[in-house]
């Protein structure tokens, strides 16, 4: 098969082929796909949710649906929209970006996706099967362990299987940079999106494990009667939190690295001027990380743990500010002095800088101890962090979706439509969450279902409401964006006068990505080419034959095993049934596994002569 | 760029208009308008940080001005490549340094009241009060003094008051914004805190750590009066007689029936903490159930229908009594009035 030679095909072959797809380009648009569908059912549980505090002492939804609503959109949004969303864009965009041609495990990687898939499905099948999970997205114990029903074993089950399969892509991602990088591509000329790509990564494979175990103790104290959480046995509730937060916190950051990686591609290519203060970047990204590990207790500063902890990990808090404003005024210095291009990507940059400063403002107030007893699990909490993952990850992804649309679909969005998307988006943005900081002040505590006549708080509330309405009809002009950019003319090739590799191959993206190894000869190589030669990537070697792996089902089907695994545990106490398919759940998992173990897949080669007939 | 300069500062203008309409929130619930010893110095320090943080976002928000102002693509000049500048460490370092002494001066104020707040050296010599957080309740009871209430603390003003706080369920969070800053109450510890309310006032406060469907309806009062008002409401929380028979003949129908279903769960004078709050003052609660208007009609629906008007509470469907017993019962406890201190002496609940 050549690209030239891909033609319509019928919808059951390409469901088909991306079913079995271990191609990273392919894993990358299922994650982009499975995530934007999780993040359009939590955009709407969010609505759900401001239009329940539309007014005071609302019943539109009832005081326990209100809790599930909260949960789920939590959940939805962190781990399975934001963060697959994000891995979408690094399996996509970062191998091209390092001139390789697939992730170091491509296997591994279908695993890592359908794992997310199937997770992410079982955890919102909980609503057919008598109730979502209801403790909130941090699942507190005793609350979580004392919720009746089989709503938080859905939590319990469908996180460990989407963050088995957080923890394989992230384990492959590491591989990919450290062992994959093209001739000349060293590790400080590498785009600063593959740089967080890695940082990230790396934070995935030290953060998800203490979540891991948190899960399994949450399983074992749920299901099989041990205590670890219950208090009347000797257990211990507060572990819980420590366990939870020393992933939740390095969370944040793998939710907005990426994003700084994003905007630090975004604003050099439209002010056509390379990032400034490069290796500063990078080591502001570092140490971001490297904080983000010493700072998960300021989750906890009204637990009670006393006051040289409270202290402590206030000054590791507000050590973090120091990075974030480096990275700050670096990309402020990139444009000046630059030619800036307002376009859809650039102008999501432009609307982040102002807002996540404000986001960063308000982390340094709530890292001050004294005052986080006032702003602790109040509105001023959830302004905040919406405005560090609203204002930074959301719009890193938003700008990325539009600045790589052409280089996946090969198809442009509309501007037009973009940017009006954008100023629904922002301007719905701070009119729902500016106001929160005040609500939160004014005694709102979060995760209110009601809040009671005469205390000064409608108004908020209505404007807060008023804006995520603007951000839901923002979303719809997106969408209306994708399904018309279909009906368009093939993008050109580096429709954005783009400066790294990814925009130096043809569009379509080939399967093989580079027919010729490209040359790395510094940071930007596909600007340096501009500027130095004819604007092409010189190749490494002569031309030869690519081996490429073939694709699977077992990815798919051991998932799949898994998942009948786990809803076998969910509902083991129920009777013999669930035990059965345990049983049956994991004898097909670890048969896919044998399967895969002992049938040798060698692969393919394409030949030189194709390759010849294609397009540089 | 007009446009888009001019929509910002449209929504700036209308963020902060609003804000001036909503004012700093209501007197007796707002961490704005600070009452008590550990919300002011929270306050004092949300002042500060936010005072060196809009510093930082003005010098941000200029060099983006300026930026945006003089670097974008003019027209006929779009193929001209601006110079590649790699870095400059000079400006790299003093946006370092400067940082890093911002977050110093923060830094300090916020660790010296951080041990301030939690100092307990002088609970030994002040009043001490047990607080159980409950599923969707707050009990106290007051030290040394044998006295027990339940949903409102009152407290002298001037003085520390210690709360020795834990929970008999899950966690909840002590909150009164006008007072002080927050504790959780968790099961398996005393959190110990103190409050000092400066003026004497009904403070609202609340929950702040999800504890359920009702977590929102788990409101209460501290209710701040003069010290002598304080010994007063001791003297005669103390001489309390639970035994006491009502006046009139609907009341005392009210106590028999009261006794008969009632008491198994909730406790009258000093008796230890139940199953539900204690009731001994319940004709002087400013609130039924933490939020309702304390009316009859209120406190009759409460008892006929309890699920409706709080989720997941712990008191549906463990008694059966008529509406017509419903209402005898109200009337009994609407009666119980112990004190000449009330809710009143501290200026009452503010509507």
């Amino acid at each position: 098969m050549s690209a030239t030679t891909t033609q319509k095909r019928g919808l059951g072959t390409v469901i088909w082929d991306y079913m079995t797809t271990v191609d990273h380009k392919k894993v990358g648009i299922l994650y982009l796909l499975f995530g934007g569908i999780f993040f359009l059912m939590a955009g709407v549980q969010a609505l759900l949710i401001r239009t329940q505090l539309i007014t005071p002492e609302n019943d539109f939804v009832s005081a326990g649906l209100y809790n599930e609503l909260i949960t789920m959109h939590g959940t939805n949004m962190l781990f399975l929209a934001a963060m697959p969303l994000f891995f979408g864009l690094m399996n996509y965009v970062m191998p091209l970006q390092i001139g390789a041609r697939d992730l170091a495990f491509p296997f591994l990687n279908g695993v890592g996706v359908w794992l997310f898939i199937f997770g992410g499905l079982l955890m919102n099948s909980s609503w057919f099967f008598g109730g979502a999970p209801d403790a909130g997205w941090t699942n507190y114990a005793p609350l979580s362990t004392q919720s009746p029903g089989h709503g938080v074993n859905f939590y319990v089950l469908g996180l460990q299987l989407a963050g088995a399969g957080t923890i394989i892509s992230g384990i492959n991602f590491i591989a990919t940079i450290v062992l994959m990088r093209g001739p000349g591509m060293t590790y400080m000329r590498m785009p600063l999106f593959s740089w967080t790509t890695l940082v990230t990564s790396i934070l995935i494979l030290f953060a998800f494990p203490a979540f891991t175990i948190a899960l399994f103790l949450m399983q074992f104290d749920r299901m099989f009667d041990t205590a670890f959480f219950d208090i009347a046995l000797g257990g211990n509730s507060i572990i819980w939190q420590h366990l939870f937060w020393i992933m939740g916190h390095p969370e944040v950051y793998i939710l907005v690295l990426p994003a700084f990686g994003i905007f630090s591609e975004v604003i050099p290519t439209f002010s056509k001027k390379r990032l400034f203060g490069y290796t500063a970047m990078v080591f502001a990204t570092f140490l971001i990380a490297f904080l983000g590990f010493m700072v998960w207790a300021h989750h906890m500063f009204t637990v009670g743990l006393g006051p040289v902890a409270n202290a402590l990990f206030a000054i590791g808090t507000m050590a973090i500010a120091v990075p974030t404003g480096i990275k700050i005024f670096n990309w402020l210095l990139t444009m000046w002095g630059g030619s800036i291009k307002i376009t859809t990507p650039m102008l999501y940059a432009l609307g982040f800088i102002p807002s996540f400063t404000i986001g960063g403002m308000t982390g340094v107030m709530l890292g001050s101890t004294v005052a986080d007893y006032q702003f602790h699990d109040t509105y001023f909490v959830v302004a905040h962090f919406h405005y560090v993952i609203i204002g930074g990850s959301v719009f890193g992804i938003l700008a990325a979706v539009h600045y790589w649309w052409p280089l996946m679909f090969n198809r442009m969005l509309s501007e037009k439509l973009g940017k009006l998307e954008f100023w629904l988006f922002f301007t719905g943005f701070h009119l729902t969450f500016f106001i929160q900081h005040f609500l939160g002040l004014m005694g709102m505590p979060r995760r209110y279902w009601v809040f009671l006549e005469n205390q000064e708080l409608d108004l908020g509330n209505l404007i807060s409401t008023i804006g995520a309405y603007l951000m839901g009809i923002a979303v719809i002009v997106l969408l209306i964006n994708v399904v018309l950019s279909y009906f368009k003319e093939p993008a050109p090739r580096d429709p954005w006068d783009g400066r790294t590799l990814e925009w130096a191959v043809p569009n379509p993206t080939p399967y093989y990505n580079f027919k010729h190894t490209p040359l790395t000869r510094g940071l930007d190589p596909l600007w340096i080419e501009k500027m130095e030669g004819d604007g092409k990537i010189k190749p490494a070697e002569p031309l030869h034959d690519l081996h490429m792996p073939y694709g699977s089902i077992l990815p798919f089907l051991m998932s799949l095993g898994f998942t009948i695994a786990s809803f076998g545990f969910i509902y083991q106490l129920d009777g013999p049934h669930g035990r059965i398919l345990i049983y049956i759940g994991m004898a097909f998992a670890i048969g896919c596994m044998i399967v895969r173990s002992l049938k040798d897949d060698y692969g393919y080669n394409i030949p030189k002569e194709v390759l010849e007939k294609e397009d540089d | 760029m007009k446009r888009w300069m001019g929509k910002f500062k449209a929504l700036m203008l209308f963020t902060f208009l609003t804000i001036l309409l909503a004012g700093c929130g209501k007197e007796n619930l707002t961490a704005l308008d600070p009452k008590g010893y550990g919300a002011e110095i929270s306050f004092n320090l949300i002042l500060y940080i936010t005072f060196i943080m809009i510093g930082v976002f003005v010098v941000v928000m200029v060099i983006y001005t300026i930026v945006l102002l003089r670097y974008r693509e003019k027209k006929g000049q779009e193929n001209e490549i601006p110079v590649q500048v790699e870095g400059n460490t000079k400006l790299e370092i003093v946006w370092t340094v400067i940082p890093i002494i911002l977050v110093i001066i923060i830094l300090i104020p916020t660790i010296f009241y951080t041990f301030d707040l939690a100092d307990t050296s002088e609970a030994s010599t002040s009043i001490n009060v047990d607080v159980t957080g409950n599923q969707y309740w707050w009990h106290f009871e007051y030290q040394d003094e044998e006295v027990s209430t339940s949903q409102d603390l009152y407290i002298p003003t001037g003085e520390k008051v210690y709360l020795n706080m834990i929970s008999s369920d899950v966690i909840h969070s002590f909150w009164v914004p006008t007072i002080s800053g927050k504790m959780d109450v968790n099961p398996e510890n005393v959190n110990t805190m103190y409050i000092e309310a400066y003026e004497e006032g009904v403070y609202w406060g609340k929950c702040a750590e999800l504890c359920g469907p009702s977590h929102s309806l788990m409101d209460f009062k501290v209710i701040a009066v003069s010290p002598e008002e304080y010994e007063q409401w001791i003297t005669d929380m103390q001489n309390v007689d639970p035994e006491e028979v009502p006046a009139d003949a609907v009341a005392q129908e009210g106590q028999d029936l009261f006794q008969n279903n009632c008491m198994g769960c909730h406790a009258l004078g000093s008796a230890p903490s139940g199953v539900g709050p204690n009731l001994t003052n319940f004709g002087d609660r400013t609130h039924f159930v933490g939020y309702l208007e304390p009316t009859k009609e209120n406190l009759v629906d409460w008892i006929m229908d309890p699920e409706t008007l709080k989720p997941g509470n712990k008191m549906t469907g463990t008694y059966d009594v008529t509406e017509e017993e419903a209402d005898k019962i109200a009337e009994y406890l609407m009666q119980l009035k112990p004190s000449e201190v009330t809710p009143e002496s501290a200026g009452g609940i503010i509507d």
